[in-house]
């Protein structure tokens, strides 16, 4: 049975793979391709990816776990990315980081399954701090009424409120 | 004839929503305007900064709201009429008029996916001349200019470039170093959204002066938009046959492409940037070897900022000796400062080295945002020193800045008000060196971890003075045995912030 397990191929990591000639150097490029199709890299993309670019899952995983960006669980349907670095925290990211745990019932990078907030540093609006980012999408100084606005805009579903 | 106006689609613009401002223009205005999304002015505070083109120059008005566009068509703001949002012509508001633009010249201006925008602002004037010269006689245009690397280390370009052009490997390549992490700064990302041609400009010009065929731009993926920009402009450039093989037939091959990279600020390190983009962790490498002699798969690699990058083109259209003009002692050229924080006028200000943190923060930036009090400025990101009022007279260049406790870094400048608790700004430094250490050297990677702790017993009043004694023990630790500027820096704002602030260590209220 062991072996049969081991044999399960992901088959968005194997064409994706294929997109990328199986080339080891476009390994971080996969992974963002992978994980944008499928929301995030499971253990069965990770063997698939270490067959296609003839490396052992141990260097795949280990490149994997490196970076912030790839998740390896499945995440919330709603990520919300909180700036707190210095220029943000200069303009009160914390106490927004506050009203953002109490809006959505949650805590920065805990997990979640409708919203989670995620901590990041620096979104490159610094001088328009605190930062916000849903998808790839941008706001500059977000307080918790805009927070708000965003979050409708996006579908992240407050505490409290009807599914 | 319809009216030009425009509106940024820079990501700052368009946190604030200049894509809404730019589609209710659109509806109103209907065929009498015509829409163009420039890069932006780098006056953030005034984003979306909306410009209409009159017979007197580019009128501004700022900030716009999507409920604003009414009033602007009531007062006739097609014909550059005034509002309460006016601003008047655009290159006469102080705070831009006084700046001196050199890298950023076309940055706000033109159109930056349009070619022939680009070209009728004396773009690609310097890589047409490049073309022409042998890559020594380049070398020596970068040299002579003075021209430091724009990323934080301040090494002259030129003598990177021309250990490159040293090597006899056949296989080379030019890396730009797009991984823009420190808090604080936004000068590529508005670069690379503004003007990718320039850097693009740039990058074939030092592709040919060291004989790399083969490009990199290492882009962070927190920038999502300056990533879509670049990969247009670059297919545009191959198009019109400014990227690819036998470049306009001078012999010149390059080929260029983007590489996203996955969060990790460490990459902006060239050696972990290099790791990276060879698809592995992203962790430090020992130097020696330099990458200019063994770097991306152990070939002659050049790694440049975005901002060195984007002032080559300048420098080969006008000369070095033009550009040396600006700036002062061994600090040549101009700095594209980034005002940060709580500050009133935050933006892009490019001045040549010499302008004083004072004219920054107080001229340009006009104090915080929230009016109170400026009570520090950290320099130079995440790993720079914090700065007190009292220091502010210093005139910023790399060596006076140095003197001065400082740190220029990439040039960004975060202002703290007096509510700031520096013991939490430290504690968070050494948090910040603990998240993204890549742990390859222990002090930096257990060093962080103490340091986070040790603080917080300082918080909590807890032994204070010998577990300061213990912190500044284990700075000088971390700074003279950790393998990168991530562990050997860090120590830069936690003992600045004890220096001048002691008594947010010493006396606290539990």
């Amino acid at each position: 049975m062991v072996t049969l397990l081991n044999t399960v191929e992901d088959k968005v990591a194997r064409e994706v793979c294929r997109q990328y000639g199986d080339r080891p150097e476009e390994l971080l490029e996969i992974f963002h391709t992978v994980q944008a199709q499928s929301g995030y890299i499971s253990d069965e993309a990770i063997r698939t990816i270490a067959h296609a670019l003839n490396r052992s899952r141990a260097e795949i995983h280990g490149v994997a776990s490196f970076y912030h960006d790839y998740k390896r669980e499945p995440g919330a349907k709603k990520t919300l990315k909180i700036c707190r670095a210095e220029a943000c925290q200069a303009n009160g990211s914390d106490q927004l980081i506050e009203e953002a745990e109490q809006m959505f019932g949650t805590k920065l990078d805990a997990k979640a399954k409708d919203v989670k907030l995620e901590a990041t540093y620096c979104l490159g609006n610094c001088a328009l701090g605190p930062a916000v980012m849903v998808d790839e999408a941008l706001y500059g100084r977000v307080d918790a009424k805009r927070l708000e606005m965003i979050a409708k805009k996006h579908g992240a579903k407050q505490k409290g409120a009807a599914s | 004839m319809s009216v030009k106006v425009y509106v940024p689609c820079d990501a700052a613009a368009l946190s604030m929503g200049a894509d809404e401002v730019a589609g209710a223009i659109a509806k109103q205005g209907g065929s009498d305007v015509q829409i163009i999304r420039n890069g932006s002015r780098g006056m953030l505070w005034l984003e979306p900064l909306v410009e209409v083109e009159t017979p007197k120059g580019r009128v501004a008005y700022g900030p716009v709201g999507e409920d604003d566009v009414a009033s602007l068509f009531a007062a006739d703001f097609l014909s550059g009429e005034d509002h309460p949002l006016g601003h008047g012509v655009t290159e006469e508001i102080p705070y831009f008029a006084k700046q001196e633009r050199l890298t950023f010249a076309r940055v706000g201006i033109t159109d930056p996916l349009s070619l022939s925008d680009y070209e009728a602002h004396d773009g690609l004037a310097g890589l047409k001349k490049a073309l022409k010269m042998k890559p020594s006689e380049i070398v020596a245009q970068v040299k002579e200019s003075g021209l430091r690397g724009r990323g934080g280390a301040g090494f002259p370009t030129g003598i990177k470039w021309e250990t490159a052009l040293a090597q006899t490997e056949p296989q080379k390549y030019l890396c730009c170093n797009a991984d823009e992490g420190d808090s604080g700064t936004f000068a590529d990302r508005m670069l690379m959204e503004g003007d990718p041609f320039c850097l693009i400009e740039g990058m074939i010009i030092g592709a040919r002066a060291i004989g790399a065929d083969t490009g990199y731009i290492y882009l962070r993926s927190e920038y999502p938009h300056a990533i879509k920009t670049m990969r247009r402009a670059i297919h545009i450039m191959e198009d019109a046959g400014w990227l690819g093989d036998d470049i306009q037939g001078s012999g010149t091959n390059f080929h260029l492409s983007v590489r996203v990279g996955a969060g990790a600020y460490i990459c902006g390190e060239e050696s972990s940037m290099l790791e990276s983009l060879e698809g592995k962790r992203g962790q430090v490498k020992v130097k020696p070897p330099i990458p200019a002699i063994k770097g991306l798969f152990n070939k002659p690699t050049i790694v440049n900022n975005v901002l060195s990058l984007a002032s080559v083109p300048i420098i080969l259209d006008k000369g070095g000796a033009f550009y040396k003009d600006y700036g002062q002692g061994r600090s040549l050229g101009t700095q594209p400062f980034q005002l940060a924080g709580d500050i009133k006028q935050g933006g892009l200000v490019e001045k040549a080295f010499g302008v004083t943190l004072r004219e920054l923060v107080e001229d340009f930036g006009g104090g915080t945002y929230s009016g109170k009090p400026v009570r520090a400025v950290q320099a130079g990101g995440p790993l720079g020193a914090y700065l007190a009022p009292d220091q502010f007279d210093v005139e910023m260049d790399y060596e006076k800045l140095a003197e001065a406790g400082g740190m220029m870094g990439h040039g960004g400048l975060v202002v703290f008000n007096d509510t700031v608790d520096m013991a939490k700004m430290a504690r968070y430094a050494m948090e910040f060196c603990e998240i993204e250490s890549c742990g390859k050297c222990t002090p930096c990677r257990v060093g962080s971890v103490r340091g986070k702790e040790t603080i917080e017993k300082i918080m909590d009043g807890e032994n204070v003075k010998d577990n300061l004694a213990l912190i500044d023990e284990l700075c000088d630790l971390m700074t003279d045995s950790s393998l990168c500027a991530m562990g050997g820096l860090t120590a830069m704002p936690v003992q600045s912030a004890i220096k001048l602030f002691p008594e947010d260590f010493t006396e606290r209220s539990k």
